[in-house]
């Protein structure tokens, strides 16, 4: 039994996630007992517990290995994004079976969705910690480590290290504006005026829906409630997408001033930052930022000496759910339940956090607003097009020579934006993710917009020898293995997607499976639930659209039977332990 | 056009609304059946199954958790609609291991009477054939997951009018299943009883009553008189009565 469980006092308030991701850590999983005492001193349902448990990527049932590492399965930062399948030769390497822990406990190695590493080659997570530039011959080092039991401190630590390459700053990566003059600015400009000022700006979300953010913020002062509260979505879940990383990591301490100006416009006096688990490594820099902030008296009591100005954040690691960047999901997350889309209407601004008034922002977002309120909406306003103003922060990675964090002013062509990073030849490329926008070389005139192609910071570069086919198949997998399972379209169509787009790389597909793609797509877009179902068939759309022959070349011109026959017979192999050649059906 | 402001229009009738009445609501109320399985009169509604799928100009929308509001144009018994929502029930059937002619339930299953429904004659889908754990702790009740399509009924049934809060989803994706409230996580060590609503309410053949499975001969069961639509009409006006 983990020894912090004797320190914990259910007085503390202590964060569901953060106690079990404790357990899973001391343990190395989480056991029925676990969930019971976790379930006594939080006096909620055990049934509650275990399905917060069973909900998310990083907590397991099961013990995991002392070395736990997780590959990133990105098409950028993945394991197959280089010549080799790392997680095969490391697996090899160490005699593990992916996905199950070795016989003696040392290590299990698995994948899992994007880290958000895309820009620093392939990369896997290792008891938490990210591991870049990975290639065969660190890999091989790397279980030489494990296989002596090397523990990590003792690891080369620039093994560890994240460089940002910021390759183009504009407007707000230049800013640099004192959290302490952003906030006497508001208040001494009031509420009213802060309000007045992100409205005049333009200023759009930056997390991906664009909804205006002074709308937001006001709609939110206006509902009724008890009490406010500032929510920001630090989830960057989104294949492709680091500016996020990069921002917490630079741009804290303007972040929490941003956070904490929304405070005092909605009348705020608790705020959280939803990390994604992934990113657990940057928790101690941002604790620290936030210590410092209270120390100069911009969050806490009394904000700058103003008795009606209370306000603190608290930061919630999640636990590995793609989905618990949706808002409502993430609220639901924040409450201690699983992260199943609420309904929506009634949306978080009147009924967010424990049913209260919530405003739920992008990282991005608030620090835009930040600046905003330091330097004023005209400069800004002027940045950009009529409709989306400012810049946007954009993570480029893929097969390009300068893959990194690049801030635009909205309005700009892709033809630039390629060119700027390198990339030649592009076959074509998916703007804002997997859940976003496929283009072809056609429409790289088209610009980064709002109402033209929007993105919530990811774009991924598929050069001329990416088989575009595999990376339809990555992205499919990933929303199977996101969807909450909350609705029969996304839960049972986003898997049924995924098993058609492997028919046909495996060669049994034929002109049906095609139309069949099509419908399901316009199934799961049209009558999912939440934002995930919506989106989670655009790739599949757009490039049945854009490239058919990436499809059509794979495709059978007789019938075939979409089964596979032989594989078929494997259960029935197994169970009467046969294996003998008339054991086997041959597909011709 | 001649709709008032205190109506709905759905396909081509008018129909009247209470204040933050849901379309569904609305509808069953009037006598129009909207399909539905994750839906039960007088419990909160959920929105999982998206059976009851409508179009509001163009915009998809499901019935039971969209409040209704004056002047809404909705569009339910379409071919389209009931093209996908034939689809939707496929996609019910491969996801589980339903073995309707060995089920207990069989013939009185709400699944296989909206197949019946919209006339499906095969699944379409490949199976999926999951592997979900069997339940046969509690002496008068079964729990087959196989069998559950995650209408989320028995959660509610069980915690909104039984007041004991026994089951709840738990998992994502296509490993999303049902669990139960005990330390174990058996139905034994619950207090379920078998006159709950919640051991009762289950749509499929997932939540049985043991020893009672074949009282009413096939042949004789609810679907073999009844449609879906004629049922699910029934229980609002038997919800109406009770109050
Ligand atoms: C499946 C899904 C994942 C999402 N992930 C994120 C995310 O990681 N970060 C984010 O800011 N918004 C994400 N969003 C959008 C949020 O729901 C929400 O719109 C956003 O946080 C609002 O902030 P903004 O107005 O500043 O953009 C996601 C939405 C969906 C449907
Ligand atoms: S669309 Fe997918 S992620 Fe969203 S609620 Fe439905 S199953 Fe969950
Ligand atoms: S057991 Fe029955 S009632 Fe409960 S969720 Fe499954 S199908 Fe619905």
């Amino acid at each position: 039994m983990s020894p912090r469980q004797n320190h914990f006092s259910p007085s503390t308030q202590e964060h569901l996630l953060h106690r079990l991701h404790a357990i899973q850590h001391d343990c190395l999983h989480i056991s029925r007992e676990s969930v019971q005492q976790v379930a006594q001193e939080f006096d909620l349902p055990v049934a509650q517990v275990a399905a917060v448990v069973a909900f998310h990527s990083f907590f397991h049932t099961q013990p995991r290995g002392r070395f736990d590492i997780l590959f990133s399965n990105c098409t950028s930062c993945g394991y197959l994004s280089g010549e080799k399948n790392l997680l095969q030769l490391l697996c090899l390497q160490l005699h593990v079976t992916p996905g199950e822990t070795r016989a003696d406990g040392l290590v299990s190695i698995d994948e899992t969705s994007c880290i958000g590493l895309c820009d620093q080659g392939p990369s896997l997570l290792i008891n938490g910690l990210p591991i870049t530039h990975l290639d065969d011959n660190k890999v091989v080092q790397l279980a030489q480590l494990i296989a002596l039991e090397t523990a990590l401190p003792d690891w080369p630590s620039h093994w560890f290290d994240i460089h940002h390459t910021i390759h183009r700053q504009d407007w707000l990566l230049n800013g640099s504006p004192l959290p302490r003059e952003i906030m006497l600015k508001a208040l001494d400009i009031g509420r009213n005026n802060t309000l007045a000022m992100l409205l005049q700006s333009g200023l759009r979300g930056r997390g991906g829906a664009g909804f205006a953010t002074s709308s937001k913020w006001q709609l939110c002062r206006e509902a009724p409630g008890n009490a406010r509260y500032v929510v920001c979505n630090a989830d960057e879940g989104e294949p492709g997408t680091f500016k996020d990383r990069m921002l917490l990591t630079s741009y804290a301490e303007n972040l929490f001033a941003g956070m904490a100006l929304c405070a005092f416009v909605i009348g705020a006096k608790q705020g959280f930052v939803y990390l994604r688990a992934e990113y657990r490594y940057l928790l101690d820099s941002l604790q620290k930022t936030l210590q410092n902030c209270r120390h100069q008296g911009l969050l806490g009591n009394r904000i700058l000496g103003h008795t009606d100005f209370d306000f603190d954040i608290t930061i919630v690691v999640g636990a590995g759910a793609y989905i618990c960047g949706e808002e409502s999901a993430l609220i639901e997350s924040l409450e201690g339940k699983p992260g199943i889309p609420r309904i929506r209407p009634p949306f978080p601004v009147t009924h967010g956090y424990l049913g209260q008034p919530t405003v739920v922002n992008n990282v991005e977002t608030f620090i835009a607003a930040a600046h905003i309120v330091y330097y004023g909406s005209e400069t800004f306003r002027t940045i950009g097009t009529a409709s989306s103003t400012g810049t946007k922060i954009l993570s480029i990675s893929g097969d390009c020579t300068f893959p990194g964090i690049y801030e635009y002013p909205f309005g700009i062509s892709f033809q630039q934006i390629l060119h700027d990073c390198g990339a030649q030849n592009v076959q074509a490329v998916q703007i804002g993710g997997p859940a976003g926008t496929l283009l072809s070389p056609a429409e790289f005139e088209r610009t980064l917009a709002f109402d033209d192609v929007s993105s919530g910071g990811s774009l991924l570069i598929f050069g001329p020898h990416r088989d575009l086919l595999s990376v339809h198949r990555n992205f499919a997998r990933f929303f199977a293995h996101e969807s909450c399972g909350f609705c029969t379209p996304c839960r049972v169509g986003t898997p049924l997607i995924q098993k058609e787009l492997d028919a046909i790389a495996e060669g049994r597909g034929s002109a049906y499976t095609i139309e069949e793609l099509q419908q399901l797509g316009h199934l799961v877009q049209q009558q999912s639930h939440c934002g995930l179902g919506h989106t989670a068939a655009n790739h599949v759309l757009d490039g049945l659209r854009k490239f058919p022959q990436v499809f059509s070349q794979h495709l059978l011109p007789h019938f075939t039977a979409r089964f596979d026959l032989d594989q078929a017979l494997a259960s029935a192999r197994h169970i009467t332990q046969r294996d003998d050649p008339e054991a086997h059906l041959s597909n011709d | 056009m001649t709709m008032t402001t205190d109506t709905i229009r759905i396909d081509d009738r008018d129909i009247p609304f209470t204040p933050g009445q849901t379309i569904m609501d609305a509808a069953l109320a009037a006598g129009i059946y909207i399909p539905h399985l994750c839906h039960h009169p007088g419990l909160p509604p959920s929105g999982n199954c998206r059976l009851c799928m409508v179009k509001i100009g163009n915009r998809s929308t499901a019935a039971c958790i969209t409040t209704a509001t004056a002047g809404q144009q909705i569009r339910s018994d379409t071919p389209e609609l009931n093209a996908t929502r034939k689809t939707i029930t496929q996609m019910l059937f491969v996801e589980g291991n339903h073995i309707c002619p060995s089920c207990e339930k069989t013939g009185n299953c709400k699944l296989q009477a909206m197949a019946y429904h919209f006339g499906m004659l095969d699944d379409h889908f490949p199976q999926f054939y999951p592997r979900r754990e069997l339940d046969a702790s509690h002496p008068d009740i079964l729990l087959d997951r196989s069998r559950c399509i995650l209408c989320d009924l028995c959660v509610r049934a069980s915690r909104d009018v039984d007041k004991k809060n026994i089951f709840t989803t738990a998992g994502r994706g296509t490993q999303a299943h049902l669990i139960v409230n005990t330390p174990s996580g058996k139905l034994v060590d619950s207090p379920i009883a078998k006159t709950d609503l919640a051991a009762n309410i289950c749509p499929v053949g997932a939540i049985l009553i043991k020893e009672k499975g074949y009282e009413v001969p096939i042949g004789r069961r609810i679907y073999d008189w009844q449609t879906i639509r004629e049922t699910g009409l029934q229980e609002q006006v038997e919800l109406k009565n009770k109050d």
